[in-house]
C-alpha cells in the first residue's frame, strides 16, 4: 500500500485514492462544525478551540459570507480554506457579471466541489484539506439550503449536517432530535448538536443565522451564553421530571 | 448630448444625469438611468460610449463588491475612485473605455466627496463636475450659484436651475433627468425631472 499514496493520481490496487483519504483524516482532526436547516433560516456553527491569551480573536473568523445569501462554515486545513473561499467569492461576482443573477446555493457548491475534485486529477498537487458546509438562499425564492462538500469533490443537499472532529457524535444526535423547525428553535438545535462535543459557553462556540431578509448574522457571545442557558434549563427541567414521578412511588 | 452633472454639499453629495439612450438620429429611450449604484455609499453617474459605460461600470462595481466580502469592510470612495482610474489608465494604450465618470460617495470619517474621472484617466477630487455638452451651461450655472456646505433644498434647487439652462439652451437637449443623492443614510434615488414620459405610458 505504501507505494500507493504518493502520486494522487495513482489508484491503489482496491480502487482507493489514498490522499483523498487522508485528506478527510485532515477533516476529522479539524473542529467540528454544524449546519442545520429551518424553513426558515440556515444556521452554522463551528467550535472555537480555545484562544491564546495574546491572541486577538477578532482575526479569526471561522463562518464567512461568500456573497450576500450564501454562506460558508468549514473543517480542516484552514489554509486551503483560504485559497477555496477566495476562488468562490470571484466566482459569486463573477456569476453576477456575465448573467446578472447571484449565485444559487447549488451552483456555487458545484463550483466549490468542481475545484476540490480538480486537485485529485491532477500530477503534483494534493487535495484541499477540508470539508465545507454551504448555506443560503437561492435568489427570486424564500428556499433555504444547505450543502456541504469534501476533499475527494463530492456533494449532497443535507437537512442537518456535521463535519469535523466528532462529527460522528453530531450527526447520530441531529438524527436522532431533527424535526422542522424555524428561526429560534433551529438555532437551538444547532447549538444542542454542538454541545454534544463541546464544552459549553459562549466563548467556545461561533454561530451565524443565514436569513432571506438580514443575510448572515454572527450571534453575539452574550446571546449565544443565554441561548445554552436556556438549553441547560430545559435539559434540567427534563431531568427533574424524569426523577419526580419516580420519587412520589 | 449627454449631460451628467454633479455637487457636494452639506453631508451629502448629488448626480444628475440625463435619461435619453441615443442611437445616430434615434432615440431608443427616455428612462435609461445611468446613475448606478456602486456600493451602500457610492453613486457612479456615467456617460459616453453605451455599450462601455454599462460594462466598465459593472465590472467596478463587482470588484468593489469582491473587495468587501474579502475584506470584511467597503473600499472609501477615495480608493473606489482611485481603482477605477487605474483600470481605465490600464486599457487606454490598448483597448480604451470611452466612458466619463462622475463618482459621488460618503464615507463616516470623511464626509461626502465627489470625483471627476474623464476617459482618459484624469482624476480630480471635485465640489463640482460635468461632462457632455451639457457641462458648458450646468459648470456655468454651478460657478455661479454654488457655496460650500449647501443644505439639500439648496442643492436642488441648483440641480434644477442647471437643467433649465441645459433644456433651455442645447440644441439637442434631453428631455428627462434622474437625480440621485448620497448621505450618511446611503445612495438612493432622491427625483426624476421628466418632460417626455415613455410612449406606452401616454396612450394608457
Amino acid at each position: 500500500m505504501a507505494r500507493y499514496d504518493r502520486a494522487i493520481t495513482v489508484f491503489s490496487p482496491d480502487g482507493h485514492l489514498f490522499q483523498v483519504e487522508y485528506a478527510l483524516e485532515a477533516v476529522r482532526k479539524g473542529n467540528a462544525a454544524v449546519g442545520v436547516r429551518g424553513s426558515d433560516v440556515v444556521v452554522l456553527g463551528v467550535e472555537k478551540k480555545s484562544t491564546p491569551k495574546l491572541q486577538d480573536s477578532r482575526s479569526v473568523k471561522k463562518i464567512v459570507s461568500l456573497d450576500d445569501h450564501v454562506a460558508l462554515a468549514c473543517a480542516g486545513l484552514k489554509a486551503d480554506a483560504r485559497v477555496l473561499i477566495n476562488r468562490a467569492r470571484i466566482e459569486c461576482q463573477s456569476h453576477r457579471l456575465t448573467v446578472e443573477d447571484p449565485v444559487t446555493v447549488e451552483y456555487i457548491t458545484r463550483y466549490i466541489a468542481g475545484m476540490q475534485q480538480k486537485y485529485t486529477q491532477s500530477g503534483g498537487v494534493r487535495p484541499f484539506g477540508l470539508s465545507t458546509l454551504i448555506a443560503g438562499f437561492d435568489p427570486y425564492t424564500c428556499v433555504p439550503s444547505l450543502y456541504q462538500t469534501d476533499p475527494s469533490g463530492t456533494f449532497q443537499a443535507w437537512k442537518a449536517n456535521a463535519t469535523g472532529r466528532n462529527s460522528n457524535s453530531m450527526r447520530e444526535f441531529l438524527e436522532k432530535n431533527y424535526k422542522e423547525t424555524s428561526g429560534q428553535e433551529t438555532v437551538k438545535l444547532a447549538i444542542r448538536a454542538l454541545l454534544e462535543v463541546v464544552e459549553s459557553g459562549g466563548k467556545n462556540i461561533e454561530i451565524a443565522v443565514m436569513t432571506k431578509e438580514h443575510g448572515l448574522r454572527q450571534l453575539e457571545e452574550a446571546e449565544i451564553d443565554a441561548i445554552v442557558a436556556d438549553i441547560d434549563a430545559e435539559k434540567a427541567a427534563a431531568e427533574a421530571a424524569k426523577k419526580g414521578p419516580a420519587r412520589e412511588t | 448630448m449627454e449631460c451628467v452633472f454633479g455637487l457636494v454639499g452639506e453631508g451629502f453629495s448629488i448626480v444628475a444625469a440625463d435619461t435619453s439612450a441615443v442611437h445616430s438620429i434615434l432615440v431608443h429611450k427616455s428612462n435609461e438611468d445611468k446613475i448606478m449604484v456602486l456600493d451602500s455609499h457610492k453613486l457612479i453617474a456615467a456617460s459616453g460610449e453605451p455599450g462601455d459605460r454599462v460594462q466598465f461600470t459593472e465590472y467596478i462595481q463587482k470588484n468593489v463588491a469582491l473587495y468587501h466580502f474579502r475584506n470584511g469592510i467597503p473600499l472609501t470612495t477615495a480608493a473606489a475612485a482611485n481603482f477605477t482610474r487605474g483600470e481605465l489608465a490600464t486599457a487606454l494604450r490598448k483597448n480604451p473605455y470611452f466612458v466619463n465618470i462622475l463618482l459621488a460617495g460618503y464615507d463616516k470619517e470623511t464626509g461626502p466627496s465627489l470625483y471627476y474621472i474623464d476617459y482618459i484617466a484624469t482624476l480630480h477630487k471635485v465640489d463640482k463636475g460635468a461632462f457632455g455638452y451639457g457641462s458648458y451651461f450646468s459648470l456655468a450655472t454651478m460657478d455661479r450659484h454654488y457655496h460650500s456646505r449647501m443644505s439639500v433644498e439648496e442643492a436642488i434647487e441648483l440641480v434644477d436651475k442647471c437643467i433649465i439652462e441645459i433644456r433651455s439652451r442645447l440644441v439637442v437637449a434631453p428631455p428627462n433627468f434622474v437625480i440621485k443623492i448620497v448621505d450618511k443614510d446611503g445612495a438612493r434615488e432622491y427625483a426624476w425631472r421628466e418632460t417626455v414620459k415613455e410612449a406606452a405610458d401616454a396612450s394608457a
